[in-house]
């Protein structure tokens, strides 16, 4: 039997990293664990994108406790607080600093850490500290959702360059952006988070929109698991991104299967990320995930994946209207000549 | 021996009990605590230092337990002794009287030990938590030595001084100050070094303590029981060690100056060496009398002060010796009260020491001070200028206005010996908005940062939600001995706007004072917002007025409704204490000294706040002339009632020191009811009935803390003369529907706290954040609601008869008899206690355990138990906190015994008042609301006969009546109390069979005391004296009782299952023998926004944390399964619930892996717990099937 994995090459490059393949592990809660990490290198994870290290962990929080403990404080000639001193002081991101440096010493694929935040806040100094605990690239994950109908496109466009400026001046590690799908010119404002120092761009985020509970009348958190369906709007951009921007594009949403890598890679990303697939089907999946990768690739003759790397970006295939408006006179006459 | 460090010295600006407790924890091994006001902090600076691996000066860090009691912490601390520890205590009031036993024991067998003690009144006619000598008094024949410290340097002094001269005298001494005045306050004082502690504390005497100890390696015995032939021959063996004491104290106290520079003596003379009068006293008081006496003698007189400092053993050569020859008179001033004995201890102990030398003095006695009574300079001088009358007045007070057994001395309460050069400001915040905290920190900047001494004093108003506290800040060149309230301030700060109608505060401005205003108003339009008095006093003081919105600033700096850094730096800003860069850099460090720990984002959110505030701070232009149509409101409204107004009022307008002995209750008896009367005012918003959505179905008058949202069930005429906006609508009750139905808001008493609008199910359909009660501003309906709540009051309430009491629908519409309490806003405790008023107050005796319910329940000015029209109410009462189950038992007892003796009577007086009727009141059925209402008609009927009746045993019947009619019995307190100190008397109560219905309030920590662990303390919460978190799990209470088989038992949340609450009060109170409930309470302590209360308490159950059950053994009879699971199993992980409290992600944050540890057990302890219960639920009633 053909050892493919000695005929095909399946390795691909990352932020400047040279990845052993493009399978890379999103950010989730499942990285919190070292144990967990070490089995997605097992498993054949080529880089980790740890869990995010939220704004909202590092300052709301924080605030929060501060604002519980001085309410309860001199309420009473008897109760002149409700709790104890802190014994220590609040961790911040010591916990998630420590971990950096645990993953490190336990696997040799990369570490990218995860950065969440909005705002221009004291937390993005964490960025240095997450370079110094030796993450190899760091993703920058903005998940920003614009509700102030007062807010402009340009407003929200600034804060996102405004804020890889800020993190890009704390750290010399390459930065990812992850972004999502909601630019009114997603072309444009890629070429600028690229100018503003992104050196990958991470498509897209999920936004995990609430649901309603119609008895209660109540709004709900809700986390539904990506399915394939998610990959195309991801494919499309970046379809259309690759060869127009410097940076290295990632695909992150709906990735289940081989095929669905090989159409990312096709796409031109880089790297393809998985969350759901793992958490549905378990970090062994990623094993098998990458046999029928080079199942696929060995019957369908393949090389290597930088060969197929943006084979169909817009700029490859043939048709390049089928990413543009035209595609989409045509989907709404298919379906109503059914 | 060290040799003396003097560089190593820091200054530091701490309050008395930190000051105790850093010399204690430093020299001792083994400590055992106990919360009690005003002691408890310095047990939990002991606990946290302990934790925080703090070692004392051999290096090691002290163990730090607490125990169930006073009692028990003693007990620890006599075996930790003899086994050959260095072992001390913290304790206050009651928690000394309940270590007396052990005092006796250790001070018997000559142990070495130091008791450190902040000073505090008994509980007689009344409880107190405020400072006197009279819990010191009370254990002086324990065979204690007693060294009384009067300032906070000297206890720090003190405390090491004590330990030496007990270590080398074998005495155990009692080291005591006075609690509050000087426990609490913050002072500039010198800190001692290690090498102090090192140079005082001999090694030798440390190894002959543990050389004394009992060892299995030596044995020896102690202990024993001993016969009339020998005993009291035992008992003078240890004259000696007694009468080397004051020498050897004298010489510990020699050594401490020697290497500290500080001299003490036994008794310290202060003011003319020829004083012809002289006044002998202890403790802060002492410090009142020596800036007194410097001002006398300044002013010419001839005057001197004798502080005592060693009361016990008292040396009477010293003594004597101690006084000059000069003196003519001399006033013996004690902080205690001996009713019935010759005269106080102090001034009995003079008298027979000048006795016994043959001094022939003329001596006075007096009291003053009880309860932290105000003692001021000026009263100082009143007994002076007592001392010059030919006949000065022997037993006086000073003080009070005694017009009754006129013992009371009059003085010039004008009189003032305030330096001209010192800085007085006075700061009036709100409990919960930092004001304190920012007025700490200012002492300490001034304490630490400047040459400037420092003195910083706090005082708070009786209620927990809405408090009002006052800050007294003073600092100046000199070293402060003003131990008592300013009341000519040069600085007043007002932090909430709406306390200028309520507190004259200006009264306390000089002429030529700063006035800073909190304001939404800005500097052009404040002063047509001020009462008419505000304005005058202004103008009349020509004060420089400044105004600053805090609050805009808070916001825009992301502090949200945080003032208190802002209003700290428009302090600086103003007074020019520092130079106003040095003075924000100060402001700035000592920010991050106290918020550094609780993340960069809040150190960097206040330091945005300091920078932010100047630009805002503006002065306001003065008036010439007083122009606002508006003043202070009256304190209590026209239509209150005498006592009310004359006594009740007093004391909210913060006058209560006025009052004459002739305006007190002689016993401690005062009226119900009068809560109604203080129309706090506190509530920013209140809620709004929306009428047309309301499904009237109760939950929020259910949950409300407060009574604030009452229903109503009437007939329409009622509505006759309703002002025009009271909301009626059709009642939705299917036996009623022909009747209104109105929910009604008081909004004035009212705290905003927002459980019920959380809790209202009904939600608009086309905007579902409407429910049929939303929070809306309350000033534009201040005045109409009130008026709609005066006419709500007077619609007849709904017959109790109509209603199925075992339905929230049904309790809403019951007249609650417990409202508008000073409990916490959102509090978890009082909607219990609410609802078991509305189900049985009207027949209800209430036995309350000291602590938050005792305190909001009971404390002055007001009482929130009231009652019904027809004048009947719970009666309530609090004896003690260790002895409530006992207490309520008692009543019990005498309640069946008075039913007992009636019903013989009703038997002995059958025919006179008619055999049916006897045999109607014997044989009553009164199990039903109407069984009981017709016994009450016969009891009626019975008395009237009896009336007429002239014969002994119906007078004897006429006087216990009452008692025909069925009583309920509730035993009401929190944890603390079930769990701990009172477990031992609650036990035996539930074993004594008796009909007793226990309510506990479970909070899972001291909360009066300011959150401290108890045994219900859940596992991985940290609390105090837990800080870094709790390691064992909470004591399953309810299964313990479960296991009588006897005892009815409950475990509620009102959140989780009301329905369910309301069920286990009705069989609790029907089922005749002993019951308890175990009611899950939210609390502040748990650190969360209340308004989530009732859903954190449904997160308690859901998460299998808190399971809902029944325990009723009336059921066995009925071949049924007496255990009844009320809630589901676990449906979300026990971290679901824990992690929105802080008091569980507080140990998340500062210590990770041993939060992840604890809540792994946690949810251990829970699966184990949710088998248990779902085994006993479903485990066959008489061996039947089992039934899944």
């Amino acid at each position: 039997m053909i050892d493919l994995s000695k005929t095909i090459d399946l390795s691909t490059t990352y932020l400047g990293m040279k990845l052993k393949n493009p399978l890379v592990a999103s950010s989730s809660p499942m990285c919190q664990d070292v144990g967990n990490i070490r089995r997605l290198e097992d498993a054949g994870a080529a880089a980790v994108v740890l869990q995010s290290l939220f704004e909202e962990q590092i300052e709301q929080e924080s605030d929060e406790l501060d604002r519980f403990i001085t309410e309860s404080a001199d309420i009473s000639a008897e109760a002149t607080s409700h709790f104890p001193d802190l014994l220590y002081k609040v961790m911040g991101p010591d916990a998630y600093l420590a971990h950096i440096a645990k993953c490190k010493q336990a696997v040799k694929i990369p570490i990218i850490a995860s950065l969440n935040g909005t705002t221009k806040g004291g937390w993005i100094q964490y960025a240095k500290q997450m370079q110094q605990a030796g993450a190899d690239a760091l993703e920058l994950n903005i998940y920003y959702i614009p509700v102030d109908p007062n807010t402009t496109g340009e407003q929200v466009e600034q804060k996102y360059l405004d804020l890889i400026a800020a993190v890009k001046s704390e750290v010399k590690i390459p930065v990812a952006v992850k972004i999502g799908p909601y630019f009114s010119s997603m072309g444009h404002m890629a070429q600028k988070l690229n100018a503003a120092g992104a050196d990958g761009l991470v498509l897209f985020n999920r936004f995990y929109q609430p649901d309603y509970d119609l008895e209660s009348l109540e709004v709900v958190p809700n986390l539904i698991l990506s399915n394939s369906h998610e990959l195309l709007l991801r494919l499309h951009w970046i379809a259309v991104l690759y060869g127009n921007v410097d940076a290295d594009l990632a695909l992150t949403g709906g990735v289940h299967s081989a095929t669905d890598v090989v159409k990312a890679m096709m796409a031109g990303a880089k790297v393809a990320m998985m969350t759901s697939a793992l958490l549905k089907r378990g970090i062994t999946f990623l094993d098998t995930l990458c046999t029928e990768l080079l199942i696929w690739m060995g019957e369908h003759e393949y090389d290597s994946i930088k060969q197929m790397q943006g084979s169909m970006s817009r700029n490859s295939v043939p048709q390049p209207k089928a990413f543009e408006r035209a595609n989409y006179m045509k989907v709404l006459s298919s379906y109503a000549s059914r | 021996m060290s040799s003396p460090t003097t560089t190593t010295r820091p200054t530091v600006t701490i309050d008395g009990n930190e000051a105790a407790a850093y010399v204690a924890h430093q020299i001792n091994e083994v400590i055992a605590i106990y919360p009690i006001t005003p002691s408890s902090n310095m047990g939990e600076w002991a606990d946290q230092w302990s934790a925080e691996g703090k070692a004392n000066i051999w290096g090691t860090v002290p163990t730090v337990v607490e125990m169930q009691s006073e009692g028990g912490a003693a007990g620890a601390l006599h075996g930790a002794l003899q086994a050959g520890s260095l072992s001390t205590t913290f304790t206050a009031s009651q928690g000394l009287l309940l270590m007396i036993p052990n005092m006796f024991k250790i001070a018997g067998e000559l142990t070495s030990t130091v008791f450190h003690i902040a000073a505090r009144a008994l509980a007689t006619h009344a409880l107190s938590i405020f400072g006197d000598h009279s819990d010191v008094m009370a254990a002086r024949s324990t065979g204690f030595g007693m060294l009384s410290s009067n300032s906070v340097q000297e206890v720090m002094d003190m405390a090491l001084i004590a330990q030496a001269a007990s270590l080398e005298s074998r005495i155990p001494f009692v080291h005591f100050f006075d609690g509050f005045r000087t426990s609490h306050e913050v002072a500039k004082v010198q800190q001692l070094s290690p090498d102090d502690l090192r140079a005082l504390i001999s090694d030798e005497l440390v190894q002959a303590h543990r050389a004394r100890a009992l060892s299995p390696d030596r044995p020896q015995l102690r202990g024993t029981a001993q016969n009339p032939d020998v005993y009291f021959q035992a008992r003078e063996a240890c004259n000696s060690y007694y009468l080397a004491t004051p020498t050897i104290v004298q010489n510990a106290m020699d050594k401490f100056a020697k290497v500290v520079g500080r001299q003490y003596r036994l008794f310290d003379y202060v003011g003319a060496a020829d004083a012809d009068r002289v006044i002998i006293m202890m403790g802060s008081g002492a410090e009142v009398a020596h800036e007194a006496v410097e001002a006398l003698n300044t002013a010419g007189q001839k005057v001197g002060l004798l502080k005592i400092r060693l009361f016990r053993p008292f040396a009477v050569e010293t003594f004597v010796a101690a006084l000059p020859e000069s003196v003519k008179s001399i006033a013996v001033l004690d902080r205690t009260k001996e009713p019935g004995a010759t005269g106080e201890p102090l001034y009995c102990d003079v008298v027979t020491a000048l006795s016994e030398m043959g001094v022939s003095k003329k001596v006075i006695g007096g009291r003053y001070g009880l309860a932290s009574k105000e003692f001021t300079p000026a009263m100082v001088k009143g007994v002076y200028d007592e001392l010059l009358k030919p006949s000065p007045k022997n037993h006086f007070t000073i003080g009070i206005n005694d017009d009754v057994t006129h013992t009371s001395l009059n003085y010039d309460a004008d009189w003032s010996t305030e330096e001209p050069g010192t800085v007085r400001a006075m700061f009036f915040g709100l409990g919960a908005d930092g004001t304190v905290g920012a007025n700490k920190n200012s002492i300490k900047i001034i304490g630490e940062e400047t040459p400037n001494y420092a003195q910083g004093y706090f005082v708070y108003d009786s209620k927990k939600s809405g408090a009002i506290t006052t800050s007294h800040l003073r600092f100046g060149p000199h070293p402060i001995h003003s131990s008592y309230l300013i009341s000519k301030a040069n600085f007043v700060a007002c932090h909430q706007f709406s306390f200028l109608e309520r507190i004259d505060m200006l009264k306390y401005a000089e002429p030529g004072a700063t006035f800073l205003l909190n304001s939404t108003f800005g500097a052009d339009e404040v002063w047509d917002h001020l009462p008419r008095l505000v304005q005058r006093q202004i103008i009349e003081k020509k004060l420089k007025f400044y105004v600053i919105d805090g609050y805009e600033v808070a916001r825009e700096t992301g502090m949200g409704g945080r003032i208190n850094t802002i209003m700290q730096t428009c302090f600086f800003a103003i007074s020019g204490v520092l130079p106003r860069e040095e003075a924000i850099e100060a402001i700035k460090y000592t920010i991050k000294k106290t918020y550094g720990k609780r993340g960069e984002s809040v150190v960097q959110k206040n330091y945005a706040a300091v920078d932010a505030a100047l630009s805002h701070l503006h002065e306001v232009k003065t008036h010439a002339q007083v122009t606002s149509t508006f003043d202070l409101r009256p304190y209590v409204p026209a239509a209150a009632p005498g006592f009310v107004q004359k006594v009740t009022a007093k004391i909210i307008a913060g006058e209560g020191d006025d009052l004459p002995v002739s305006a007190m209750p002689i016993d401690g008896t005062f009226p119900v009811g009068t809560a109604q009367w203080e129309k706090r005012n506190i509530a920013l918003e209140i809620p709004e009935w929306d009428q047309d959505l309301c499904i009237q179905c109760g939950k929020c008058v259910l949950v409300c803390p407060h009574s604030v949202i009452r229903a109503k069930v009437y007939d329409e005429p009622a509505l006759a003369g309703a002002p025009a906006t009271f909301k009626s609508v059709p009642a939705r009750w299917k036996d009623m529907k022909e009747r209104k139905y109105t929910l009604q808001v008081a909004p004035e008493d009212c705290t905003g706290c927002t459980l019920c609008v959380q809790v209202c199910p009904a939600k608009s359909k086309s905007e579902v954040k409407h429910r049929a009660i939303n929070m809306v501003a309350q000033p534009p309906l201040r005045e109409s609601e009130a008026a709609n709540w005066d006419f709500f009051l007077k619609i007849a309430e709904t017959e109790r008869t109509v209603l199925s009491l075992n339905q929230v629908k049904d309790v809403q519409l019951l007249q609650p008899l417990f409202e508008f309490s000073g409990a916490c806003s959102g509090c978890g405790e009082t909607p219990y206690i609410k609802l078991m008023t509305q189900l049985f107050g009207d027949r209800m005796m209430i036995a309350n355990a000291t602590g938050c319910s005792s305190i909001y329940g009971g404390n002055l000015p007001t009482t929130p138990y009231c009652t019904n029209d027809e004048g009947r109410g719970p009666a309530w009462s609090n004896s003690l906190f260790e002895d409530n189950a006992e207490f309520g038992l008692g009543m019990r007892l005498a309640v069946d015994k008075q039913n007992e003796y009636a019903r013989e009577l009703v038997w002995r007086l059958g025919f006179t008042i008619g055999e049916d009727l006897a045999q109607a009141i014997i044989h009553a059925d009164q199990k039903t609301e109407q069984g009981i209402f017709a016994q009450r008609e016969r009891i009626k009927t019975l008395k009237a006969k009896l009336a007429a009746i002239d014969s002994p045993e119906a007078r004897d019947l006429l006087s216990i009546a009452d008692a025909l009619v069925k009583k309920s019995v509730w035993i009401v307190g929190g944890d603390g109390w079930a769990y701990d100190i009172g477990y031992g008397g609650l036990d035996h109560v539930l074993a004594s069979g008796r009909n007793v219905n226990v309510l506990v309030l479970d909070t899972e920590v001291y909360s009066n005391t300011g959150g401290q662990a108890s045994k219900a303390t859940p596992r991985g919460a940290v609390a105090k004296f837990a800080a870094g978190g709790k390691p064992m799990g909470k004591k399953d209470l309810a299964m313990m009782a479960v296991s009588y088989g006897s005892v009815y038992v409950a475990r509620i949340a009102m959140g989780a299952g009301d329905m369910q609450t309301i069920k286990a009060f009705q069989e609790a109170e029907a089922f005749n023998g002993p019951s308890i409930i175990l009611a899950y309470s939210h609390c502040i302590a748990h650190g969360y926004d209340l308004a989530y209360g009732m859903d954190q308490q449904k997160a308690a159950v859901n998460s299998g944390y808190w399971p809902l059950f029944r325990y009723n053994p009336d059921l066995v009879a009925q071949d049924k399964n007496p255990f009844q699971l009320d809630s589901r199993a676990p449906s979300i992980g026990v971290k679901d619930f824990m992690y929105n409290e802080t008091r569980y992600t507080m140990l998340v944050k500062s210590n990770p892996e041993e939060a992840k540890r604890l809540l792994g057990l946690a949810q251990e302890d829970v699966a184990a717990r949710w088998k248990l219960y779902d085994y006993m639920a479903h485990e066959p009633a008489n061996g039947a099937e089992v039934k899944k």
